[in-house]
């Protein structure tokens, strides 16, 4: 476990030694649904964060917030100490806040290669006047293709470089969207149900590379909803429910939280002979 | 029935300057349809704010012909960012809608009385493509071999027209295979992923509608001086839908593309119309069946079912390549 969070508190909205990411007051409702309400929360820099919780408990729509995605009805965060707030989602990965999705959006009609050479962030060539001069990009763009393929190569997806990325299995292209979003050289990532879908051999290398994005100094944190997957890895979970944290702590701690059980097993079950409310 | 004729008109048509046109006017289009993803039904509307940039300053205002050629082009910005503006940030329906809007309503504002002191209303306007003949270096006779022959006239505007297609092919080669090209042909693929990877897709976008929007306008011109005159009602909507057929024909998201699929469209076109005429006047076909006022619409006919065809056996078009087209379907 990460050793800065060994002494926490694990109450929801606990305040960590030295926060990347704070969110306060953040709430987005659907029509009369409150999808998130989330009074405080803390991520923890350097460290990976699981945010965990049953379907429907909001922790998409808080990453699609926080990552520009979305907007909120209220509420302001701040990121690495610079306010944020409502900030469009290019802008939030210029300055180290990427995303990934749960549904993987590979670019399917571009080679594996271009879509990691896409996510390199200030490229000469981007921009219109200087793309028609190739002598002025052409350096930078060996630099950029140069530090795709060693991350291909990290990734085992080397042999697959020049194939459109739309030929790629479900697992690769959960590994190519991991990959290409280090391209962007971000602070933090947020991947959204990077298990998803993934078959089971496949899962354990995915949860090293993720071990190893924190293990070089990236803040991680990762939405997933099964408990096992997320014990092994997190170094702290925050466990959502009904759009709000209903818990957070050390992995160890929240599992055995009555108000996670509750979360996820509905709130009477451990009352024998009570209706259950599906509503 | 005499081939001979048939043949050297299609490639007459192929060659001509209406073709060049149109393959100008459908490299703009690739930019927004094959390359961005951008649903623009109103190419024709950049055509013909271009086309009416030149010919009502140098008609109406007595301006020269470059400034003519600056006041088009400005005019298709303007056109551009109205249209985007409001639209980009919207899913690609709207685009589509506004600009198929925007081209009939500019079309009816130019005709109206209203706009008659500017634009000639329905009768258009001439006599403001001079400065451009005058420095045709061909002498007056007819050019060219076999059947297929052109006047002076026609081959200078045939020359003019095709090396600028030949121009913006390769500025278009330069910029879609630029890590500029590569932005935009991912922002065709999904534009959430090229959103959460840094890149403002907004700018992006607007840049690839006013630049093929501009291109447009250069066709819109071009069509204008070639034909010596403009006339609002040949710009509608339909022109917009040829170059789709002429996008497709030759392959979205080719450099060459809209080259081939204009030549193309433009041959077998005519090839129908004249095989048609020919055989209604070599009397193999009875007049009672079609007659010859009767062709144009049967030889569109003819295109269309070729087009059905086309995408029956080969959806990607002429250039296109087949294993990118069926990633499309995931």
């Amino acid at each position: 476990m990460h050793a800065d969070l060994v002494n926490l508190t694990a109450e929801p909205g606990v305040a960590k030694p030295d926060p990347l990411l704070v969110a306060d007051g953040v709430t987005r409702a659907f029509g009369g649904l409150v999808a998130v309400h989330v009074e405080h929360l803390e991520i923890q820099r350097g460290a990976i964060t699981a945010l965990i919780g049953p379907n429907g408990a909001g922790k998409s729509t808080l990453f699609n917030v926080l990552s520009g995605f979305d907007r909120a009805d209220r509420g302001h965060w701040t990121f690495d100490g610079a306010p944020v707030t409502g900030r469009s989602a290019h802008r939030l990965a210029r300055r180290g806040l990427v995303r990934t999705f749960q549904l993987t959006k590979t670019l399917g009609r571009l080679s594996v290669l271009e879509n990691m050479k896409l996510a390199a962030t200030g490229q000469r060539g981007e921009r219109l006047v200087t793309s028609l001069l190739p002598p002025l990009w052409l350096k930078q763009e060996r630099e950029i293709q140069h530090r795709a393929d060693e991350l291909l190569e990290r990734f085992r997806l080397a042999h697959m470089r020049d194939e459109y990325a739309g030929t790629l299995s479900g697992g690769q292209r959960k590994l190519l969207e991991m990959a290409r979003a280090l391209m962007v050289r971000p602070t933090m990532v947020l991947l959204d149900e990077p298990m998803a879908g993934v078959n089971p051999a496949l899962t354990q290398s995915l949860l090293s590379h993720i071990t190893d994005l924190r293990d070089e100094g990236m803040t991680v944190c990762f939405v997933e909803h099964d408990m096992d997957v997320v014990m092994g890895i997190s170094d702290w979970v925050v466990c959502m429910a009904e759009g709000e944290i209903a818990a957070e702590g050390p992995p160890e701690a929240v599992a055995q939280n009555p108000a996670v059980i509750d979360a996820y097993l509905g709130k009477r079950h451990d009352e024998p002979g009570t209706e259950h409310d599906h509503g | 029935m005499d081939w001979a004729v048939i043949v050297s008109d299609a490639i007459r048509s192929g060659i001509g300057p209406v073709a060049a046109v149109y393959a100008l006017a459908a490299i703009g289009l690739n930019l927004h349809f094959g390359y961005t993803g951008l649903l623009n039904f109103g190419q024709v509307a950049f055509m013909l704010v271009g086309a009416y940039g030149v010919a009502a300053s140098v008609s109406t205002y007595g301006l020269p012909l470059w400034v003519g050629v600056l006041i088009g082009l400005g005019s298709s910005v303007v056109l551009a960012l109205l249209l985007g503006l409001p639209t980009l940030r919207l899913r690609a329906e709207y685009l589509a809608i506004a600009t198929i809007a925007a081209g009939e309503i500019l079309r009816l504002f130019y005709r109206s009385s209203w706009a008659e002191p500017v634009t000639g209303g329905v009768f258009g306007l001439q006599r403001f493509a001079v400065e451009f003949y005058d420095v045709n270096p061909i002498p007056r006779d007819t050019y060219g071999i076999w059947l297929v022959r052109y006047t002076s006239l026609d081959l200078w505007a045939l020359s003019v027209a095709w090396a600028m297609v030949l121009l913006t092919a390769g500025v278009v080669a330069l910029l879609v295979h630029s890590p500029w090209g590569r932005v935009i042909r991912a922002i065709r693929e999904d534009e959430d992923a090229v959103r959460s990877l840094g890149k403002s897709v907004y700018a992006y976008k607007m840049q690839s509608l006013v630049l093929g929007g501009a291109i447009g306008s250069m066709a819109g011109m071009m069509l204008a001086i070639q034909n010596q005159s403009v006339n609002p009602d040949s710009y509608d909507p339909v022109v917009t839908f040829f170059l789709y057929t002429i996008v497709v024909l030759g392959g979205a998201g080719r450099v060459l593309g809209p080259i081939v699929g204009a030549i193309l469209f433009w041959a077998i076109l005519t090839f129908f119309d004249s095989a048609l005429r020919e055989a209604i006047g070599a009397g193999y076909v009875s007049s009672e069946v079609i007659s010859a006022p009767e062709v144009g619409a049967v030889r569109f006919a003819l295109v269309g079912l070729g087009l059905m065809l086309l995408m029956i056996f080969r959806p990607q078009g002429l250039l296109g390549s087949r294993k990118e087209m069926l990633l499309d379907a995931r």
